[in-house]
């Protein structure tokens, strides 16, 4: 299965449209169009192939254009919630622009959570949302809600459109601004008598007027020279890789600044991938539930190069105590995330991918075997490990099978909980994009949603949705959809009758009082698939799991696997809160 | 510490509300916030003063740039700044007070802007802890009302200029000395 890691043809650092996949759009300058249709026409201009969506009385003659006009492609969903999540989880897929669309009110104020994961997470996604008319904004209207107020902290930024002739404009410029420097949620209201107004297209695309916003591609020269210099004097050096790297299309680079130093690797969760989690140089996770060789690694070291990664609390633990003797570079494209948490040596500002080219034939070849050697020390005495109990399926062990049956190489979608650490910990992505998870905001019921999302973006990439219990039921409506489009889709719920990793807490730091995380049993998950037309199993058997989770996987549609784990199964090692990362807990061959 | 940002932004709805937001969702100190339009119509400039530590100030920066209807942020701090405050006050002065209390505005550098039966209302402007010091003084009288506008700044473009222009034309240093200044 080819994997393509390089940067999807919208995701270039210059130029200014997506790439037009259809044949011209169809319009002429001069032309008349409702404002609705303006937007329609921009977005089959911007390459848009397909919109997340759910209609509405606002929104309404935004839909009637795009029944006119026949495309984008529209996917009905069936709560808003899941167009925000399928447009994040196509973006992240694919690494376009994925859109989703909404009416006012409610329809708007639903796609928050999808919308706030997106903005945790970088990822470039376009939300439509419609109004009430102009005249009736601000008289708490039928169904107004201040979206643009409310989405202001969540977006990148956000338009209020008020002339029908801007349409044009908006949608190239929010498309631009999502998908452009550290990437990011954009969101159009769009007034209902503005979505009527008449007015005359003009070419496209319009010029883009933002004097305020210039995003830093190219790393300062200076810095990256001293940051070559701090890599040739450093003995234990160690790559901290971040989403952004994923962003940038930098996975490659990462891997040859790697090999070339012998510089190994860890990365965050939403880094995973970004090196291939077969690749003798990668550490695989860091953090509150990263291995522990990993985080002895970034205590051990004396440089950390850090890469598109934030120094998130969930990755440094007490954040005064992290990496203690290391000096730090930091490449980011957001310059304000430089020095936000942690002071650095080197500042980089810049796209990931132009300054590692830089860097790299700056840094000499090198060699750190015994700094390798040590951390095969680590990794041979403080191995991942866990219990099994005779006759109940270990989670992990459902992770270690789906990893060994996509040989790493699937597009995992997980939702929130425990199950998102396992496979995060036994899954080795191979390449970048195919971990696609909540790991910002961590929203429960993100999983399916994101899923479809992924599934309609990588048509030729086996793309599986791992999710808990609970979170499965937050978002279980969206199994419609993809019985609708009978999407291959498998998706298997990791089933220990409870909130999972809020009853871990509570068994960890609340004496096993474990108020409301442990569910009752049921409901009949394969009935209620069966009810969505979607076929299923259900498996507690160890010696079945691995030949049904192979049956899954070759379904022709949508399945859903139902597996029922060992309810005691904890996600270890852990990092408690506050405590510095070597200090875990659950380290096994390690005498706490 | 406190700090001087000059913020050019675009002047448009909902930019204000951007900016504020940004203050309290990341929890930033912030003293005064100014804003008016500048001469050309589709820029506003805002000053901003705040009370943040090195790295705090850093950050604010870098989260300003990054909305994308702030085109520039300079802090304009260590420039010396040309810094004004106008504050309107109501003093509590009927008519056996009244004739004490202009007098005493006009001693601490106030203009009588309005006298009413029971108060007589005045307009301070300069450098806030000007304005500040005068303020003190008047409290004597009562405060019935009292608005301030919060600091304008405008950095000194050099060092001629400091010295010679007609806004700069008081050294800083002289300024303080005298006290409360009307424009
Ligand atoms: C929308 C939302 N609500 C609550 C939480 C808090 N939370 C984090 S993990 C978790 C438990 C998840 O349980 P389940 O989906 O069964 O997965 P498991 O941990 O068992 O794998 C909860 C409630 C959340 N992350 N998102």
């Amino acid at each position: 299965m080819g994997i393509d890691t390089a940067r999807g043809p919208n995701n270039a650092p210059e130029g200014h449209r997506l790439s037009r996949t259809e044949a011209p759009a169809g319009i002429a300058p001069g032309q008349e169009v409702s404002g609705a249709e303006a937007l329609i026409w921009a977005l089959v201009e911007e390459g848009v192939e397909v919109v997340f969506g759910y209609p509405g009385g606002a929104i309404m003659p935004v839909y009637d254009a795009l029944y006119r006009i026949g495309r984008p492609r529209h996917v009905l969903v069936r709560h808003e919630q899941g167009a925000a999540h399928m447009a994040e989880g196509y973006a992240r897929a694919s690494g376009r622009v994925g859109v989703c669309m909404a009416t006012s009110g409610p329809g708007a104020t639903n796609l928050v959570t999808g919308l706030a994961s997106a903005h945790m997470d970088s990822v470039p996604v376009l939300a439509i949302t419609g109004q009430v008319a102009t005249s009736a904004i601000g008289r708490d209207a039928f169904q107004e809600a201040d979206v643009c107020g409310v989405t202001m902290p969540i977006t990148k930024h956000n338009y209020s459109v008020r002339r029908a002739c801007d349409i044009p404009s908006v949608v190239h410029e929010a498309i631009y601004i999502a998908r452009t420097g550290r990437p990011g949620p954009v969101l159009i209201d769009l007034p209902k008598d503005v979505a009527n107004e008449r007015v005359r297209w003009m070419p496209y695309p319009p010029p883009l007027d933002l004097p305020g916003y210039r995003p830093t591609t190219a790393g300062h020269p200076r810095q990256i020279e001293a940051a070559a210099r701090l890599v040739e004097e450093s003995r234990r050096p160690l790559l901290y890789v971040g989403g952004g790297v994923v962003t940038a299309g930098a996975g490659e680079l990462v891997v040859e600044l790697a090999e070339r130093a012998q510089i190994p690797v860890v990365m965050t969760l939403m880094g995973l991938g970004a090196v291939p989690g077969r690749h003798p140089l990668s550490l695989g996770m860091l953090g509150m539930h990263g291995a522990a060789w990993a985080n002895y690694a970034v205590q051990h070291a004396d440089l950390l190069i850090a890469v598109g990664a934030r120094f998130d609390d969930r990755v440094t633990g007490d954040v005064t105590r992290f990496a203690p003797g290391a000096r730090k570079i930091h490449i980011d494209v957001d310059p304000a995330e430089i020095g936000k948490n942690v002071a650095v040596d080197v500042p980089i500002v810049g796209d990931a991918r132009r300054v590692l080219e830089e860097l790299i034939p700056l840094v000499a070849p090198a060699g750190h075997d015994a700094w390798l050697e040590q951390i095969r020390t680590w990794q041979d005495e403080y191995p991942l490990l866990y219990e099994r109990t005779p006759g109940v399926v270990a989670p992990q062990d459902v992770v270690v099978a789906l990893d060994t049956l996509t040989a790493g190489e699937a597009v995992v979608v997980t939702d929130v909980g425990q199950h998102q650490m396992w496979v995060a910990q036994f899954y080795r992505f191979q390449a970048p994009r195919l971990q696609i998870t909540s790991g910002g905001l961590g929203a429960m019921g993100f999983g399916l949603p994101a899923a479809i999302g992924a599934r309609l973006a990588v048509p030729d990439r086996p793309v599986v949705a791992v999710v808990g219990d609970g979170g499965f039921l937050m978002t279980v409506q969206e199994l419609a959809v993809a019985a609708q489009l009978q999407l291959p889709l498998p998706i298997v719920v990791i089933n220990n009758g409870a909130l999972g990793m809020v009853r871990q807490w509570q068994e960890i730091f609340y004496e096993g009082r474990y108020a409301e995380s442990l569910l009752p049993p049921g409901p009949d998950l394969v009935a209620i698939a069966r009810g969505f037309g979607v076929p299923g199993r259900r498996v507690d058997r160890p010696e079945e799991m691995t030949a049904a989770l192979a049956e899954a996987l070759a379904a022709p549609g949508p399945y859903v696997l139902d597996v029922v784990v060992d309810p005691s199964a904890l996600v270890l090692p852990m990092v408690p809160p506050g405590r510095a990362i070597d200090e875990m807990t659950g380290v096994k061959g390690r005498v706490e | 510490m406190r700090r001087v940002l000059a913020v050019l932004v675009r002047n448009q709805p909902g930019v204000m509300t951007r900016v504020s937001a940004l203050f309290s969702r990341r929890g930033f100190n912030i003293q005064s916030v100014a804003v008016g339009a500048t001469d050309d119509p589709a820029l506003a400039r805002m000053t901003l003063v705040l009370d943040e530590d090195e790295p705090g100030v850093e950050q604010v920066t870098k989260q300003l740039h990054k909305l994308v209807d702030v085109i520039k942020v300079s802090d304009i701090t260590d420039d010396e700044p040309i810094e004004r405050e106008l504050v309107l006050v109501r003093l509590a002065a009927d008519a056996s007070r009244r004739l004490e209390a202009a007098q005493m505005a006009q001693l601490v550098g106030a203009r009588l802007v309005d006298v009413g039966e029971e108060s007589v209302t005045v307009e301070l402007t300069g450098p806030t802890a000007d304005v500040e010091a005068a303020l003190r003084i008047l409290r004597a009288f009562g405060f019935k009302e009292l608005v301030r506008s919060g600091t304008v700044a405008m950095a000194r473009p050099g060092r001629v200029a400091r010295t010679a222009g007609p806004a700069g034309g008081v050294p800083p240093s002289k300024l303080a000395s005298e006290g409360v200044r009307v424009i």
